[in-house]
């Protein structure tokens, strides 16, 4: 059975010519940039030049990206690096309430260390609107960090009106644009943004690498101490093969993609509308201000994680905000920051669509999902009624 | 989900709890017999079946807010007081589906289940037939005894037998209050017959949303005991 792989938004298989990229520098090209020797100048210049690629494509130089071990830690960097520097100048962080738990957790561990947070509140679309933003700082705000666009339901957050924002009162601003590499642009300047958090896992990199962007001159706490590496904010010998993967995989992913997004949108609005003919459903998140690759759906009076098994067992690999698929047993609480009811969260399922996603992939989706809903549902005591769900 | 929520499962930190460093070695892993259950569920109450069906007694545990909800139909012989058929209906997830689904075949098998034994049946019996479950699913998914139970008690209410209904001890149902299940019986019987009346009553749940599921089934649970 041909598997319909469509969670592409938990992480992408790695580009052939991404893989190529990087084989050299297992061991052929395998020296550390930090020894003084030809080998290990070949290392570092590889690093450089991977750098270098990058921070063209984001609009800025290279000495202000910090290779990390992917997006949580970036996150992490970001949150507690600003937080430990600029305490003196205030404690108090605000942030979304549909952030990726890398941030959210973070905060929360801030808040133990002494530090305050405003979780802004988002409208039913996902949206966080830069009016809450501005009118929860505080004297003592030293941070915001709001995402780019979200995991489980796709919205683009309204990144550089925050950013302007922040700009004009002084207060650090990150970004969250794990999910947005591949998609969105990315130019940093545009964005208005201070820090800015990218992984490889996302966009047909390896996973374990990540960076951060750093403005120029913000002064940063590091998280990991040691050998001095990346300008001392990072120690660490630098993940060679991994940085010169992820900007191959960085150049693939930006130069293709006005042209791949149309080929995205078109799917994605297809499979939505399908999805969508189905008895009791409702899309989750806007219609057209949203990823290109994300479609999540709620189906009522059934499970996700039930949902998943049947999928599964047809060659469909999809995700859900069910609790019972999560590690937490807890809904997603994406699902309620949307104001989605608890009776109705346990029903969604996210479809990210990516690069090797074709129409006959959608088609087959739309053949079995019905009979998938209309089994589970014959199993089901529940027969909701719920606004919203048509 | 979360309705017999133990304090062990709440491993996810809320946004202002401690962030503890967080142990799961559970897999992904579905037996067999989970699966045989899962995709061809034995018993279930199917729409033409429920219109004549005629039971002896009827139990309904969960909610749609926790994420599982069992329905089940039971039938006895009232002079061998055993079940003779079973029927079930359900909302939840994999393990919630073929757990029901195996009890159904537990207690029908053999010519039917003794009452007295079916209302001793555990989780951990299911699940051993199931052959195994992943741990965090075991307490929240596996509510088939007690809506089996619940449909026992709906048996000897319907047939008068009302010493013999089963309830459970008092316990703790909102850590932030200290309501116990007992005070929400009482205050059932008092007449608080919806969340709101019972919030009312007892400020249960208020702060602190998450046992509103349980609050919720419990007050379910002692109006079907106590109406009619």
């Amino acid at each position: 059975m041909k598997t319909v792989y469509l969670d592409y938004a938990s992480t992408t298989p790695v580009d052939p010519q991404v893989v190529a990229s990087m084989l050299p520098f297992f061991s052929q090209k395998f020296g550390n940039p930090s020894s003084f020797h030809h080998k290990g100048m070949e290392a570092k210049n590889a690093v450089d030049d991977a750098r270098s690629r990058i921070a063209s494509l984001l609009g800025c130089s290279p000495h202000e990206l910090f290779f990390t071990s992917g997006g949580t830690e970036s996150i992490n960097f970001a949150l507690k690096g600003i937080a430990f520097a600029h305490k003196q100048k205030g404690n108090h962080i605000i942030t979304s309430t549909l952030e990726h738990h890398a941030v959210l957790d973070t905060c929360a561990y801030l808040e133990k260390q002494g530090f305050t947070v405003t979780y802004v509140p988002v409208d039913a679309q996902g949206r966080v609107n830069p009016k809450d933003v501005e009118r929860a700082i505080t004297p003592k705000t030293i941070l915001i960090s709001i995402m780019y666009a979200n995991n489980e339901i796709g919205t683009i957050e309204p990144i550089s009106e925050i950013g302007t924002l922040a700009q004009k009162q002084g207060i650090y601003f990150h970004s969250d644009a794990c999910q947005a590499a591949g998609a969105l642009d990315l130019d940093v300047r545009k964005l208005h943004v201070d820090l800015l958090t990218i992984n490889g896992s996302k966009i047909y990199g390896p996973k374990g690498i990540g960076l951060l962007y750093a403005r120029k001159g913000i002064a940063l706490e590091p998280l990991l101490h040691g050998g001095g590496q990346e300008r001392g904010m990072r120690s660490g010998t630098e993940n060679v093969p991994y940085i010169v993967g992820f900007a191959k995989a960085f150049e693939l992913a930006q130069s293709h993609r006005d042209q791949e997004n149309k080929r995205l949108t078109k799917l994605r609005d297809a499979l939505i509308s399908g999805l969508l003919k189905i008895d009791k459903t409702r899309l989750n998140g806007p219609k057209s201000n949203r990823l290109p690759n994300n479609v999540n759906i709620s189906f009522l009076d059934i499970e996700g994680e039930a949902m998943l098994l049947y999928l599964n067992e047809k060659g469909i690999c999809a995700s859900t905000g069910s609790a019972c698929a999560s590690q937490s047993l807890e809904t997603s609480h994406v699902l309620r920051a949307i104001g989605m009811p608890y009776e109705a969260s346990h029903g969604s399922l996210r479809f990210s669509l990516g690069k090797y996603t074709t129409f006959a992939d959608i088609k087959k989706v739309l053949a079995v999902m019905p009979s998938i809903v209309k089994t589970l549902r014959e199993l089901s005591p529940v027969r909701l009624t719920i606004k919203h769900f048509q | 989900m979360t309705v017999r929520k133990k304090d062990n499962l709440r491993k996810k930190p809320e946004l202002h709890a401690d962030v503890k460093a967080k142990v799961d070695s559970q897999k992904w892993f579905y037996t067999d017999e989970v699966k045989e259950h899962f995709f061809k569920p034995k018993n279930f109450m199917d729409e033409k079946t429920s219109k004549t069906y005629k039971a002896s007694g009827i139990g309904l545990v969960g909610s749609p807010a926790c994420g599982d909800m069992m329905k089940v139909w039971i039938k006895i012989n009232p002079k061998t007081e055993r079940i003779i058929d079973m029927k079930w209906s359900t909302f939840g997830c994999a393990s919630a589906l073929a757990s029901t689904s195996m009890l159904s075949v537990m207690v029908t098998e053999k010519k039917g289940m003794p009452i007295e034994d079916a209302l001793k049946i555990k989780p951990q019996d299911i699940v051993a037939r199931l052959g195994s479950l992943p741990a965090r699913k075991f307490h929240c998914s596996v509510l088939g005894d007690k809506a089996l139970r619940a449909a026992i008690n709906d048996y000897f209410r319907k047939t008068g037998q009302t010493k013999r209904i089963i309830t459970e001890g008092a316990r703790v149902i909102d850590k932030a209050t200290g309501i116990t299940d007992k005070d929400i019986e009482e205050a059932v019987l008092e007449g608080a017959d919806t969340l709101e009346k019972l919030q009312q009553k007892l400020k249960v749940g208020i702060g602190n949303p998450a046992c509103l599921p349980e609050v919720e089934q419990l007050l379910r649970f002692y109006k079907e005991k106590y109406s009619g």
